[in-house]
């Protein structure tokens, strides 16, 4: 019973949280629009279109972190293979743009994007038919990752594959499209990806406004997805997907299908994911199957260690500082930036255990020690692998 | 005679080399056959037909060829072989033989018969000894014809095998004279195949006989065979024509059963690296249930050991694996249990944290490798006996590395399967991973057994590093290329099940090879992927669960 009042609690007060940072989010992302856009170039505040591209490719790893912390944190499934459902998103979107370029390719064929003609290819496969129709695509970019996630899900959790062993599963599933996507006979463009493109909409990719206008986009898309994550954690299936996560044993005797509630989960998770890379390859201008690679999957879980998992604040906030510290890394020593990357897994694993997020709570609790302790990340990171 | 003598005595003081002034004095000394070798003139009896060779024109050098041929024998190879590769010369002055040979980028002059390098001799004291493609193939003919009295067996019937290609009137004549008198067995089979062949061909005998022939070359595998029956189906005979065709399909299901036999032993070779690469790997997931993402990185280091290894004694490539196998357990051993001791046993019992920390560390290995050995794959040389093929037959042969490494793994399997029935380190370690809290109260210092078996499981790693260095290319991600499939043997086979280990990496290693013809290398990988993926959610504990409370 107190458990219970304590999930009660835990809903509550991370929904206090919620406003503001949606607030802030959205405010910095308006200042930097409307600075880029306003400003003139040589102001203190202008913020450049490298950096509003560059900002926009964080956010997308944020959203991807969310995907990522949802499943994690909340319902202790540890997935290496989320990089697959990003990218997944990413090829539908790239699918898009790249029927986009029209008879502006290389080869200017109306009809086949460069590399199957490159190929030696004469028609469109199958599975192109439509993708210049944006409104496909979108479908496509939810539909694919959440349709693989359906079938993986539902197949593993449905005999109850858990722990390290779905991990491993999932890194497994990522390597082995990786493989596929490296392969020129998928028909995805092998080894190059999909590049090369030319605008969305009709609107010019290479053009300010249109950059700040992704970056816009993906900022409200990212507080959206936020808002709703929220939302789902603190209903009823909030509170059950908690329950799964702490005792999944105890859980499916008290009667819930706890296989049922982790699929639709995963599937969520999924589309988040997919939602990201779509947002993502526009904004880079590039897709390839690089992005399946495993290593790139279990970044995305250390975004989420270091900001603090169970915490969907600490997602986002792990994710910008992570990829920050990652961008100034490499460009000032880029040989250390793996020596620090791991030894960000070693040390936030053995000291952080609720990360930077966690160490904040510790901190308030400390200054506020008169009320009782009720810190906010504490009922949630507290992560027991009863199932391992 | 005794001209010739004088005439080399007379030809040493003017050309040899001040160099080989020693030798040189005592050569008029020495007498008979012994002065002529180091004076680079020919054997006595063939003299006048070497001086015949240097003054001949082109359409006349066949005749002397074949007297050559017919007076001696196998000291005459050098010569053939030189003349027909273009590389004989005669010095103009004197006509002595000289062979011309590319060392460093640098053109070269040996004497045909001393062997001695001739350092003042320059192209134009030169005249070469031309041959035409007519004389080349005389030439091939008659080396092997020449082989094929030479004591040793094997070269006698690597000598026939050579002939199978051209068989001529002369080489003919030769094996016929050579088949009844014949010791080896196998020689006297290769022999008579050739004869068979000849036979077969021979439009004016009857064609019982020649049908006879078709039959013996149905036993055989040559290629060179198969491509004469080729050509005797395309006759008009209609008997011979469909002997030959049987005799084709015949062979045909011969060479299909060997590709298998072949595909078996990649399969069984891919199963054996999997084993070593994931036995260590079966040993901490399985029984200490400690996931490590860093065994890659110990095959990795045990690999980069037997390059270090090597670097330090390059005069002995032979016996430095001798040395790198407890090298590289000591060093990916120690490296594993530094990592247990520092890292993974502050996360005890939170699996999916060790996952992370592990790769963490995986990432700092791998990096400490690039930035120490840089990034670009290291070539280990593998020892002399380790190289080469043994050839069963010619369409069937097993590379001895792959022979080699294949039962290096079964013992190491063995070796492994012993320490943990037999010994106390391996009694406290299945007690761990069977009750770790009932072992702890009987005394067993769990601790202790967690870092050694971490340490075992990496060792053993390690070995599969030198192991693997004979096969591939050393680098930095050479440890990621096999983690995954590692993980994948294990997870199959059954967690803390050696054995299912063992069932789980030759099933999966023969299954690659087997779709690898159908389907390409990289979807039989995929497919086999897919195959564990959906096996795993039918049989979440592999394909031998352990039994018992242990196992929830």
């Amino acid at each position: 019973m107190s458990r219970l009042s304590q999930y009660f609690s835990a809903g509550r007060t991370s929904g206090k949280h919620t406003m503001p940072f949606v607030v802030i989010l959205l405010a910095l992302t308006a200042f930097a629009c409307l600075s880029n856009l306003l400003l003139p170039a040589d102001s203190v505040f202008h913020v450049s279109t490298y950096s509003i591209t560059l900002l926009g490719k964080y956010l997308c790893y944020a959203m991807l972190a969310l995907a990522v912390d949802i499943i994690w944190g909340y319902c202790g499934i540890l997935s290496l293979g989320h990089g697959a459902f990003f990218a997944l998103g990413g090829y539908a979107m790239g699918m898009y743009l790249m029927r986009q370029i029209g008879d502006r390719g290389v080869y200017g064929n109306p009809n086949l994007p460069d590399f199957m003609i490159f190929l030696g290819w004469k028609q469109l496969p199958w599975f192109w038919h439509g993708m210049d129709h944006f409104w496909l695509a979108m479908i496509m970019v939810v539909l694919v990752p959440g349709l693989l996630a359906f079938v993986f899900g539902w197949l593993a959790f449905r005999s109850r594959v858990t722990g390290v062993y779905l991990s491993i599963m999932t890194q497994a599933l990522t390597y082995a499209l990786m493989l596929a996507f490296f392969r020129n006979e998928m028909g995805f463009g092998g080894n190059n990806g999909l590049t090369d493109f030319k605008d969305i909409l009709g609107f010019d990719l290479q053009s300010d406004h249109t950059r700040v206008a992704l970056f816009a986009i993906t900022g409200v898309i990212l507080a959206l997805l936020f808002v709703i994550c929220q939302k789902i954690l603190s209903s009823r299936f909030g509170k059950v997907i908690l329950a799964i996560r702490d005792a999944e044993a105890r859980s499916r005797f008290i009667g819930y299908r706890t296989d049922h509630y982790k699929v639709w989960l995963f599937v969520f998770s999924a589309v988040i994911a997919g939602i990201a890379g779509a947002l993502y390859v526009p904004q880079v201008g590039i897709i390839n199957p690089g992005e399946f690679s495993p290593i790139n999957s279990i970044e995305m879980v250390i975004w989420v260690a270091v900001g603090g998992r169970g915490t969907l604040i600490g997602a986002i906030i792990g994710a910008l500082l992570v990829n920050y510290a990652k961008t100034r890394f490499t460009a000032i020593m880029p040989d250390a930036w793996l020596f620090a990357l791991g030894a960000m897994f070693v040390l936030v694993t053995l000291y952080l255990p609720k990360g930077l997020v966690g160490v904040y709570a510790q901190l308030m609790s400390k200054h506020s020690s008169k009320t009782p302790p009720t810190p906010p990340a504490n009922t949630t990171a507290s992560v027991k692998e009863s199932n391992a | 005679m005794r001209h010739l003598l004088a005439f080399c005595c007379c030809l040493l003081g003017l050309l040899l080399p001040l160099a080989h002034c020693a030798e040189t004095k005592q050569a008029p000394l020495a007498q008979g056959a012994e002065s002529n070798t180091t004076a680079n003139q020919p054997p006595a009896n063939i003299a006048p037909l070497v001086l015949d060779l240097t003054q001949a024109k082109l359409n006349k050098l066949l005749p002397i060829l074949k007297q050559l041929e017919a007076v001696s024998d196998e000291s005459m190879v050098p010569l053939f072989h030189a003349m027909m590769h273009g590389d004989l010369y005669f010095i103009k002055a004197n006509r002595q033989l000289v062979v011309a040979t590319e060392e460093s980028g640098q053109r070269l002059y040996k004497g045909l018969y001393s062997h001695v390098l001739m350092p003042s001799i320059s192209e134009d004291d030169l005249k070469k000894i031309r041959v035409n493609n007519r004389l080349r193939g005389y030439l091939r003919n008659a080396i092997a014809r020449v082989h094929l009295t030479a004591a040793s067996p094997d070269v006698r019937e690597a000598a026939v095998r050579e002939l199978l290609a051209h068989l001529d009137k002369d080489t003919i004549a030769t094996l016929e004279r050579l088949y009844p008198n014949e010791p080896n067995k196998k020689v006297k089979e290769t022999m008579g195949l050739a004869l068979a062949m000849n036979t077969a061909s021979q439009t004016n005998l009857p064609d019982s006989t020649r049908i006879a022939a078709i039959d013996r070359l149905s036993t055989s595998l040559e290629n060179d065979v198969r491509n004469k029956l080729t050509t005797l189906t395309y006759q008009d005979n209609p008997a011979i024509k469909s002997a030959a065709q049987t005799a084709l399909k015949h062979i045909a299901q011969r060479v299909e059963r060997f590709n298998f036999l072949n595909q078996l032993f990649f399969g069984l070779s891919l199963g054996s690296v999997l084993l070593l690469a994931s036995i260590g790997l079966a040993i901490t997931f399985g029984v200490m249930g400690v996931i490590n993402m860093a065994h890659g990185e110990m095959i990795m280091l045990g690999a980069y050991t037997t390059y270090v290894v090597q670097l330090m004694m390059p005069n002995y490539i032979d016996y430095s694996i001798w040395v790198a196998i407890p090298a590289a357990f000591l060093v990916s051993g120690s490296v594993g249990v530094l990592i247990e001791r520092l890292v993974i046993r502050h996360l005890h019992g939170r699996p999916l944290e060790t996952l992370l920390a592990t790769f963490g560390i995986s990432l700092i290995l791998q990096q400490l490798v690039r930035t120490i050995f840089s990034p670009l794959n290291r070539q280990v040389s593998s020892p002399s006996w380790m190289s080469g093929s043994w050839e069963i037959n010619p369409v069937f042969s097993l590379t001895l590395n792959r022979l080699y490494i294949l039962a290096f793994s079964l013992l190491v399997f063995l070796v492994l399967v012993m320490v943990l029935k037999k010994t106390s380190l391996g009694l406290n370690v299945r007690a761990v991973s069977q009750n770790r809290n009932m072992a702890k109260a009987m005394g067993v210092r769990t601790a202790w057994v967690d870092a050694m078996t971490f340490g075992l499981g990496s060792g053993i790693a390690g070995i599969a590093g030198v192991a693997l260095s004979q096969l591939t290319n050393v680098g930095p991600n050479l440890g990621q290329d096999y983690i995954i499939n590692s993980f994948m043997v294990v997870v199959f086979g059954g967690v803390g099940n050696l054995l299912g280990t063992l069932v789980a990496a030759f099933s999966l290693g023969i299954a690659t090879k087997f779709l690898e013809p159908v389907t390409g290398a990289v979807l039989s990988a995929i497919l086999v992927l897919v195959f564990i993926i959906l096996f795993i959610q039918k049989r979440p504990k592999g394909l031998f669960p352990q039994k018992g409370r242990a196992a929830e």
